[in-house]
């Protein structure tokens, strides 16, 4: 599937199906993704040159850390609202009313807010990760089997041993899901944060390379996110299977 | 032990308000072990419930040891039909889960987890999780876990329901092992009458919705009891005697519902 896509991409450029000089060639694309990465810095010959793994580093980290944030607040703050019938009444109404709002919209507020420095980008990255994870384990939560809260509480569990060790874990599958979801949606968030609100990583490349007519950059950027993404989400599937252990014993059963 | 006084459970379904438990008296001398037999959709389950803590009863009064139960506790430690194993804590993990919730110190309970893992036959399997046991095995991790706790009182609902008949058995031997070498006070749940005369000493039999209690029964056979007595004479008779009960229970019960 992948090597048809090249392909069919390939013909129309070589075919000139697609008008000529605005879309550039797969071979293109390579060529200027390995100057990016390999090429020398101090020879200018392309602003680009050599800079590629300072932009992935400024991206992964902002990435990282808004998740890490996001993932800080949203697990407990879920455990809270889907625990207690009162923090739910107070907490997720507003929850799900600040959800609809895209990440695009909190743009001009978070410059407002943060200016254009790494913390706008940290804001966005965090918020946008926040909702499926808070979503996702307050699901898990209200989702724990009744039966174990009661043989927890008649072994003289108190609340505080009930959610730590009965509540948590039961939902952690849940929790996972909502990792998944949320690291998607904060490489979206760093593009965006970066084409404006910041002026270095992958989303600020990105948008200059537009704005200089440099398509192979803008697609190489491309390339990287969809790399990047895919890979952290290998690590939070991995990081799954290790923690949820028990469960792929269960499926085999 | 166990006092349960004129309790009355009614449940709230949709608009309409449904008698599950009706005048309910009940008591269970200590060391005593009682069964509630009764058909499914009794109450016997909410009985037990209410003697655990996880519900309350509508009117009545419910006491152990004298206490009014405001809520769940060791003392009073349950062994669900559903073994209700905590999944991701292995076989040892789960059976010493109480007392670490209680915080008590691991030197105590090490010892006496590893002491009734041996009783309930499951050494060897301390470090496995319950998704590779089987179903009797799981059972005993169940029973495992609350006997670590040594409760004041013993709470069984249909512990071996969902087990085959020749796991059953076993399980049944091995409750009544178990019970020679603790004497708990035991109130356990079933709808199996050869289970309740083989297990206990006193049988109540309880009637379709609304439960009642229609009629305490002694168990007069001489312990230590083996899995054989279930075809003396004497076991016969309680047999018959009980199924009499229950015939006429239920015709009751199809009368009922033919002229509702």
């Amino acid at each position: 599937m992948p090597v048809l896509l090249v392909a069919l991409w390939h013909f129309a450029v070589d075919l000139r199906w697609v008008a000529e000089g605005i879309i550039p060639s797969p071979a293109q694309v390579l060529r200027s993704w390995h100057t990016w990465i390999f090429g020398s810095t101090t020879a200018m010959l392309s602003p680009y040159s050599g800079t590629w793994l300072d932009n992935v580093a400024y991206s992964t980290r902002r990435v990282l850390q808004g998740f890490g944030l996001a993932a800080m607040v949203a697990i407990p703050l879920g455990l809270i609202i889907g625990w207690s019938r009162l923090a739910a009444r107070l907490i997720d109404p507003t929850v799900q009313l600040l959800r609809p709002v895209p990440i695009t919209a909190w743009l001009p507020f978070a410059i407002a807010v943060f200016g254009i420095y790494d913390a706008s980008a940290l804001f966005l990255i965090g918020l946008g990760a926040f909702y499926p994870i808070v979503v996702n384990t307050t699901h898990g939560v209200r989702d724990t089997n009744l039966l174990l809260l009661r043989a927890a509480r008649m072994l003289g569990a108190g609340t505080i041993t009930v959610l730590a060790k009965v509540v948590f874990p039961s939902a952690l599958p849940s929790i996972f899901t909502g990792l998944r979801l949320g690291i998607g949606v904060a490489w979206t968030a760093v593009i965006v944060a970066e084409m404006i609100a910041v002026k270095s990583g992958l989303g600020y490349v990105l948008w200059d390379a537009y704005y200089v007519g440099r398509m192979d950059i803008c697609v190489a950027t491309m390339f990287s996110v969809g790399l990047l993404g895919f890979l952290s989400d290998r690590v939070i599937v991995w990081a799954g299977r290790l923690v949820l252990r028990w469960r792929t014993l269960e499926a085999h059963a | 032990m166990i006092e349960i006084e004129g309790v009355w459970k009614e449940f709230a379904k949709g608009e309409r308000r449904v008698l599950a438990l009706q005048e309910i008296s009940l008591s269970v001398a200590e060391r005593e072990f009682v069964a509630i037999l009764g058909p499914s959709g009794c109450g016997k389950s909410t009985l037990l419930n209410m003697v655990a803590g996880f519900e309350h009863p509508t009117r009545g009064a419910v006491r152990v040891a004298g206490e009014n139960i405001v809520a769940p506790s060791p003392r009073r430690a349950v062994v669900f039909q559903e073994p209700a194993l905590f999944p991701w804590l292995s076989v040892m993990e789960n059976v010493v889960f109480g007392p670490k919730a209680q915080r008590q110190p691991v030197v105590d309970y090490r010892r006496r987890a590893v002491q009734i893992l041996e009783q309930v036959g499951l050494r060897g399997f301390e470090t496995s999780y319950p998704a590779e046991l089987s179903g009797g095995m799981r059972q005993r991790v169940g029973l495992a876990r609350v006997l670590i706790m040594q409760p004041q009182v013993l709470l069984m609902d249909e512990p071996f329901g969902s087990l085959d008949a020749q796991t059953r058995m076993l399980m049944q031997e091995l409750l009544l092992q178990v019970w020679e070498r603790h004497h708990q006070t035991v109130l356990f749940i079933t709808h199996d009458i050869e289970e309740a005369l083989l297990l206990t000493d006193r049988v109540c039999v309880m009637t379709a919705r609304p439960g009642r209690i229609k009629k305490s029964i002694d168990v007069g056979i001489p312990r230590p009891r083996a899995i054989e007595v279930t075809t003396s004479p004497e076991f016969n008779a309680l047999r018959r005697e009980v199924l009499a009960l229950i015939r006429e229970e239920s015709e009751h019960a199809a009368m009922g519902s033919a002229g509702a």
